[in-house]
């Protein structure tokens, strides 16, 4: 099953070396995994798309924890949350398909943030599958780039992962 | 008080209280081996391979219960510490590394000797830190020890590049007394409610185990572990680190389990209606296969690492925290409850043990022309009178030694299990004789391992640590010849030298005194003239019988129950070299 784990870790370089060493050796699945400062500068957030057993998420977890550098962390599958991943796209344009394309990016709330005059850059967010969905729609030959960051998540309601 | 780098680095050292540090010198490290050269306080151990010092240091730490402390050089030394490091890392033993790196501004550029230490360790450390600020040396020391020796304990690095050390630059100096860090907080007593739970269970039970690990050792909980279990009156058997934590010689001990375990431990865990594993890890050589073991038992486990719980094995009720707060909980729990253990379940159990203990399965030919390698050890345990600190390299003599010598006190079996390191035994002997001057120390070895770090007798004659090697020399790599033999169809491969040293004309160019011993009746006489030599190292070179193999043996892949026990008639090798 797929869980997304997200960590709060001290922002101290060979921090992601350790949670990226830590997957390899021991043999974990990662999907996606990404990093950034948070807005206490002396600790990053990094998001972690996994699968497995119950077993090996659990070990994953403890293992995880077990790490110097890792200050907290939630499974947020184990609870409601709202997941983004933000793409950049880029496809190739002909006088006859800009209309058509910008409209597939409208209903999917993309935003074309650059053009020229063969073609468009996308900007879209959004749960993962969306952004499968829209890639589907376009003609496979007509993407030059594709770039995503990879799914982020929050907790809903009042609870957060914070000191 | 202001202090330049390298001075810091030996005033922490000393602040923290340690007393001996094991190292080698070399380009990055200079400027901490003329600070070391300037004070008294701080003993510095030379070796002759890096690989050793790291073994010396683990050992004085098995031994001792303090922290072990290496000092290397970058490049070429700290790589030659990865194996000792990875030793430690594996028996969760406290150490702190100190390797030298090049200079900050050169890092990165492949400089002469440099190697990213901090990558290569990564993977065999508790912790590691790469020191950027000679401001942050002392606190960064502090935290080293701090995480090595808290929580589940392990080898940190310190990785010192040259610049942060340079003798002119002097900054304000004080060693912090304590040190938090939010990111690491090991959890300490165990939940109340679960240790209640463990109890109830543990006191219902009709056919108890008592398994218990390294962790009861290096929890320092032997003597919660003995109290709680002549309480119980229930069997109890140690892992390979466990061994001393429960005395062997008391007779509700069964022996060590596991792959080369006593049938009656083996047996009794697989028919066990209730398992309580304290401080152990399910180690794939403790439980064999995994899908037959202990069909029949609810599992309570007790460990300081969460990571460790329900890893391979699935438990009951688990527990998190140190060993030894925990047991004591259970013992005033066990006496203050209403229900006991029920007789005579009890009583039935240990007829039932007592069945399999007839067996007899650490029996072997005593009528052999031949030197047993079991009856050495029998002998060594007798001439030290069970009270020898013993280390051990890796391979049939450390299984020897872990069943016949009988180990009744904690910290006094020294040898690599988890990693199984080759080599370990002899730096490991001369880092226990530096922290005990006046016991007896020995080095159970074969030909194979001793050659892996033969080197460092020079260092047990610079630093005059009489250690006693017994070399059980069956001219081949036993364990693996004993694996070809029973899965190789006794093909042979490269489990043997066809050039083996003289021993011992190669004590003696070492300065020590050599021992060449090949029939039965001459090994007591030497042990006990080795053991006289009270400031010599000896190395007796003991010619055994080298179609001898370990049994009871569990085969990999196999459960407790499916023990492969000696062929009273001699093993097909026996006949094959008669």
């Amino acid at each position: 099953m797929r869980h997304i784990i997200s960590i709060l870790i001290e922002n101290e370089s060979g921090a992601l070396s350790r949670v990226a060493g830590l997957f390899s050796a021991r043999g974990y699945n990662i999907e996606s995994l990404t990093v950034a400062p948070t807005e206490d500068e002396s600790l990053s957030r990094m998001t972690i798309v996994t699968c497995g057993s119950e077993e090996i998420i659990e070990q994953i977890t403890k293992q995880l924890n077990k790490l110097i550098d890792v200050v907290k962390l939630i499974d947020l599958a184990g609870a409601p949350h709202v997941e983004r991943e933000l793409m950049l796209l880029k496809v190739r344009t002909t006088d006859q398909d800009r209309g058509e394309i910008k409209r597939i990016a409208d209903i999917f709330r993309g935003r074309i943030i650059d053009v020229t005059s063969t073609t468009y850059v996308i900007e879209m967010t959004g749960p993962s599958d969306k952004l499968d969905a829209f890639i589907d729609a376009l003609d496979k030959d007509k993407i030059i780039e594709v770039v995503r960051s990879g799914p982020t998540g929050i907790s809903r309601g009042e609870k957060g992962l914070h000191l | 008080m202001e202090l330049n780098g390298a001075q810091i680095v030996v005033q922490s050292l000393i602040d923290e209280g340690v007393e001996y540090i094991f190292g080698y010198p070399g380009g990055a490290v200079l400027h901490l081996y003329d600070a070391i050269f300037q004070q008294q306080e701080l003993k510095h151990i030379l070796v002759r391979h890096e690989q050793g010092a790291t073994h010396a240091a683990d050992a004085y730490a098995r031994a001792t219960g303090k922290p072990g402390v290496v000092l290397v050089t970058s490049g070429p030394g700290a790589t030659n510490a990865i194996t000792g490091i990875a030793t430690a890392y594996m028996d969760s033993i406290p150490m702190v590394v100190i390797s030298g790196q090049v200079p900050s501004p050169v890092i990165g550029s492949d400089a002469f000797q440099e190697v990213d230490m901090i990558g290569i360790s990564r993977p065999c450390v508790k912790h590691n830190f790469l020191v950027k600020d000679v401001t942050k040396i002392a606190e960064t020391m502090k935290k080293a020890f701090h995480v090595a020796m808290t929580g589940r304990p392990g080898p940190v690095v310190i990785d010192v590049p040259k610049d942060i050390t340079d003798p002119r630059i002097k900054v304000p100096y004080k060693y912090p007394r304590k040190v938090t860090m939010r990111s690491y907080n090991p959890a300490v007593m165990g939940h109340k409610g679960q240790i209640k739970k463990a109890v109830e269970l543990l006191l219902s039970a009709q056919r108890p185990m008592i398994y218990s690990g390294g962790g009861v050792i290096l929890g320092e909980a032997s003597d919660e572990l003995t109290e709680m279990t002549r309480l119980l009156g229930y069997p109890i058997t140690n892992t390979l680190m466990g061994l001393g934590a429960f005395p062997a010689t008391d007779p509700q001990f069964v022996g060590m389990l596991g792959m080369h375990g006593t049938y009656e431990a083996n047996m009794g865990m697989h028919e066990s209606d209730v398992i309580l594993a304290v401080g152990a890890r399910f180690d794939d050589r403790v439980t064999g296969k995994l899908a037959e073991f202990c069909p029949h038992a609810r599992i309570i486990h007790i460990d300081v690492d969460p990571a460790s719980i329900s890893k391979t094995v699935r438990v009951d009720i688990p527990i998190v925290g140190q060993v030894k707060p925990v047991l004591e909980q259970m013992i005033e729990l066990i006496k203050d409850s209403k229900t006991k253990p029920s007789k005579k379940a009890l009583e039935a159990w240990w007829e039932q043990i007592d069945k399999w203990r007839s067996v007899k399965c650490l029996e072997y030919d005593r009528n052999s022309p031949l030197i047993k390698p079991q009856y050495v050890i029998e002998q060594l345990y007798e001439v030290t009178k069970g009270n020898a600190y013993v280390t051990s390299d890796v391979g049939q003599h450390q299984m020897y030694a872990a069943q016949y010598y009988h180990f009744d006190k904690p910290r006094r079996w020294i040898n690599s299990g988890g990693l199984g390191t080759m080599g370990f035994g002899l730096p490991a002997a001369i880092g226990v004789k530096l922290a005990f001057p006046d016991a007896d120390v020995a080095c159970v070895t074969g030909e194979a391992s001793i050659q892996m770090c033969i080197q460092e007798l020079s260092t047990a004659l610079q630093y005059k640590t009489p250690v006693k090697i017994v070399n059980l020399n069956n001219r081949y790599m036993g364990m693996v010849r004993q694996w070809q033999e029973f899965s190789y169809e006794s093909r042979y491969s490269h489990s043997y030298m066809d050039t083996i040293p003289d021993f011992v004309k190669l004590a003696e160019a070492y300065g020590h005194v050599g021992m060449y011993i090949d029939k039965p009746e001459d090994v007591r006489p030497a042990l006990e003239e080795a053991f006289a030599m009270k400031d010599r190292t000896v190395f007796m070179d003991i010619i055994t019988d080298r179609t001898e193999n370990v049994y009871p043996m569990i085969e990999s892949g196999k459960g407790h129950h499916d023990m492969k026990l000696r062929v009273a008639l001699g093993t097909p090798t026996d006949r094959e070299l008669a």
